[in-house]
């Protein structure tokens, strides 16, 4: 029963970390950095918040969500590929503007600096914690679905091959024919749109949306990418691995084992020792970072 | 945009060496200007969206700023932190390298610094305890950009994702630090620190009464131009900047591009930590956790807009200084973080239009009825 629990709360940790990176493999195996997953995340959160305030539909939130990061990342797509800016640089800015934009929307809206009221959401009292709230939520059972769902799409299709020689050789990719920079764009919408559902799934399952609500889990699932080498089954498994740490120190709280900061640093210190190749070195794919001319 | 000079056949040496400072010029401040148009038009539709106007909202945020004193004191204030961490991210590009760690090497400064301050005796002279702090701010930020730089130059470790992990990293430790052990009770900062303390603006100049403006300013200038001499008049500088433009054409040349990666970012963490002065020496006295604020990812910004280049990194300050200044002027109308917004824009658009200037202009060159 402690190990139910404790794998839940992992579970429910690291459903918005599912999203992100799943996201965020398709833009970077594309060559376009996913730096912009935090600002991705908070905006789907906020506009799942308005289309599930407004509409009274949980549903209509995850569709905005959806929508929400998926304009964001398409500003960064216009921006670094039509335009080739930095993607460092524009990158950084999109978090900012989401952090901006959402703090204005939210007093606009809501006339509040802190939080939006409460929002419907799907998980209902009666099904308690646990495994039971988590299987109530459909955004779960998608989110755990996309795992598979991005590796088929990237290891077993036409398009991921594509994105995987665009992200390796555009030159190459371009020689024969591919339309390099049409698989970019739909790469990192997708990967906008994906993680905006992470996003979505954290103000609806807080029935709210806060003011930084995403709290730095862009970049932990950023982190997660690199540590799960630009793989999406391997990624993933870094999200749990994180998460459970999480969990872990939660349920340590009270005893003060390890203080809570060094548990915070965990995937961070994790990536430096991956990408420094302590063990095995983190290879990301050959053009990441080079919007190709 | 007419270029004459590059358009005749053989132009001579001298007008050449005059249309390449022009052209060079041009490059420098058009993305900019294009940016604050595009920033100012997206400004204009969320201020009417607000159901105010804009151009009571801009008034108001120039008098909240250059309009009073006060205002500009804290203007003043913010300009000096952000030329720090702008330097900051600005040697590093020179050398080729995305130094997204100012924020943490910001923070690291400020924090050894005011360590040191609360462990130095009371009332001893300032000459003698500035250089202390001096040095202390510069070990705590070379440290954390020093770190960067070797897992780049000895593992190959990817400066922008290492700096951005030690952000949070390093933030994470301080935070622990502050806390369990070094607090003052009930708050999140340190002890005063006990002499060294700089004066503000307002001794020199009364007006700035009130404004956290304080002599940390003229040192961010002075650092300013040594790294505007490092950069441009020293044999070290002359290799980072071989560096950043072409590395294997630099090793090739005998130049230790290792070498020259970690010393840059360590130079980098210098100069941000040395912007952690301007809150624990010049202002608050003490160091408090968090009071980095944003500045060292603004940063990035600033040494964007100014071209990477210490002059235009100081002028770049003074428009972002001036911005967050401006959002508590016209917070009374319009939510302040209108100017958070306007901020990314700024970047986005200066970083979108650079490589599009730079394209349009040399299409402009190369057709023949220029």
């Amino acid at each position: 029963m402690m190990l139910l629990a404790f794998l839940s709360q992992t579970l429910r940790i690291a459903m918005p970390y599912l999203f992100a990176s799943s996201g965020g493999v398709l833009s970077e195996r594309s060559g376009l950095i996913a730096l912009g997953l935090e600002g991705y995340m908070l905006t789907g959160a906020f506009c799942a918040a308005l289309g599930s305030y407004y509409s009274g539909s949980p549903w209509v939130g995850v569709a905005a969500g959806l929508g929400g990061g998926a304009a964001l990342a398409l500003l960064y797509a216009l921006s670094s590929i039509r335009f080739k800016a930095d993607q460092v640089v524009v990158g950084i800015a999109i978090n900012l503007l989401a952090t901006g934009m959402t703090r204005f929307f939210l007093r606009f809206t809501f006339g509040s600096s802190s939080n939006s009221p409460r929002i419907p959401g799907f998980s209902e009292a009666s099904a308690g914690a646990g495994f039971g709230a988590l299987a109530h939520s459909p955004l779960v059972w998608i989110g755990v679905l996309l795992v598979p769902g991005v590796a088929w799409l990237l290891y077993r299709t036409p398009f991921g091959l594509r994105v995987r020689a665009v992200g390796e050789h555009p030159g190459a990719a371009w020689s024969v024919g591919i339309p390099v920079f049409r698989v970019q764009w739909l790469a990192v919408a997708a990967s906008g749109a994906i993680a905006g559902l992470g996003g979505a799934y954290l103000a609806l399952d807080q029935h709210q949306f806060t003011d930084q609500m995403t709290a730095g889990r862009g970049f932990i699932a950023l982190a997660a990418i690199i540590f799960g080498r630009w793989d999406p089954a391997r990624a993933a498994l870094a999200c749990l691995l994180f998460a459970a740490a999480e969990t872990f120190q939660i349920r340590l709280q009270g005893a003060q084992v390890i203080p809570s900061q060094f548990v915070e640093m965990i995937p961070y210190l994790l990536t430096i020792i991956a990408l420094a190749g302590v063990v095995g070195r983190a290879v990301p794919p050959a053009a990441l970072g080079k919007t190709s001319e | 945009m007419s270029a004459p000079a590059a358009a005749t056949p053989a132009p001579k040496p001298a007008t050449d060496r005059r249309a390449a400072r022009r052209a060079q010029l041009e490059e420098a401040i058009l993305p900019p200007i294009v940016a604050l148009l595009i920033a100012a038009l997206v400004g204009d539709v969320l201020i009417l969206v607000y159901g105010q106007s804009p151009g009571a909202v801009y008034r108001l945020l120039l008098q909240g700023t250059w309009g009073n004193a006060y205002g500009l004191g804290q203007v003043l204030y913010k300009t000096t932190t952000l030329t720090f961490t702008g330097l900051s991210v600005a040697i590093g590009l020179r050398a080729g390298l995305f130094n997204i760690g100012a924020e943490s090497q910001l923070a690291a400064g400020g924090f050894v610094a005011g360590l040191v301050g609360t462990i130095l005796p009371a009332g001893l002279p300032s000459l003698v305890v500035l250089p202390v702090f001096l040095l202390a701010a510069a070990v705590g930020g070379g440290l954390v950009g020093g770190a960067a730089g070797v897992l780049k130059s000895r593992w190959g470790a990817h400066e922008v994702i290492t700096t951005i992990m030690l952000n949070f990293i390093v933030l994470a430790l301080l935070n622990y630090l502050t806390a369990a052990h070094f607090k003052v009770f009930d708050t999140l900062h340190t002890a005063d620190i006990r002499s060294g303390a700089l004066p503000r603006l307002s001794a020199l100049v009364p007006a700035f009464h009130g404004s956290a403006a304080n002599m940390v300013f003229f040192l961010a200038l002075a650092v300013s131009a040594i790294a505007w001499w490092h950069l441009f008049r020293t044999r070290s500088g002359f290799e980072l900047r071989a560096v950043g433009l072409q590395p294997e054409a630099a090793e090739y040349g005998g130049v230790n591009v290792g070498g020259v990666w970690w010393r840059a970012m360590l130079l980098g963490g210098v100069f941000a930590g040395l912007g952690g002065l301007n809150f624990v020496i010049g202002y608050k006295h003490y160091y408090e956790d968090g009071f980095s604020a944003g500045a060292g990812y603004l940063g990035i910004a600033v040494a964007l807009v100014g071209r990477n280049n210490p002059i235009g990194i100081v002028i770049a300050a003074l428009l972002f200084g001036t911005l967050s200044q401006g959002g508590l002027a016209v917070n009374a109308i319009v939510p302040k973080q209108l100017v958070d917004v306007l901020q990314a824009v700024v970047i986005i658009a200066v970083a979108t239009s650079v490589p599009e200037v730079r394209r349009l202009l040399r299409l402009g060159r190369r057709s023949p009825d220029a």
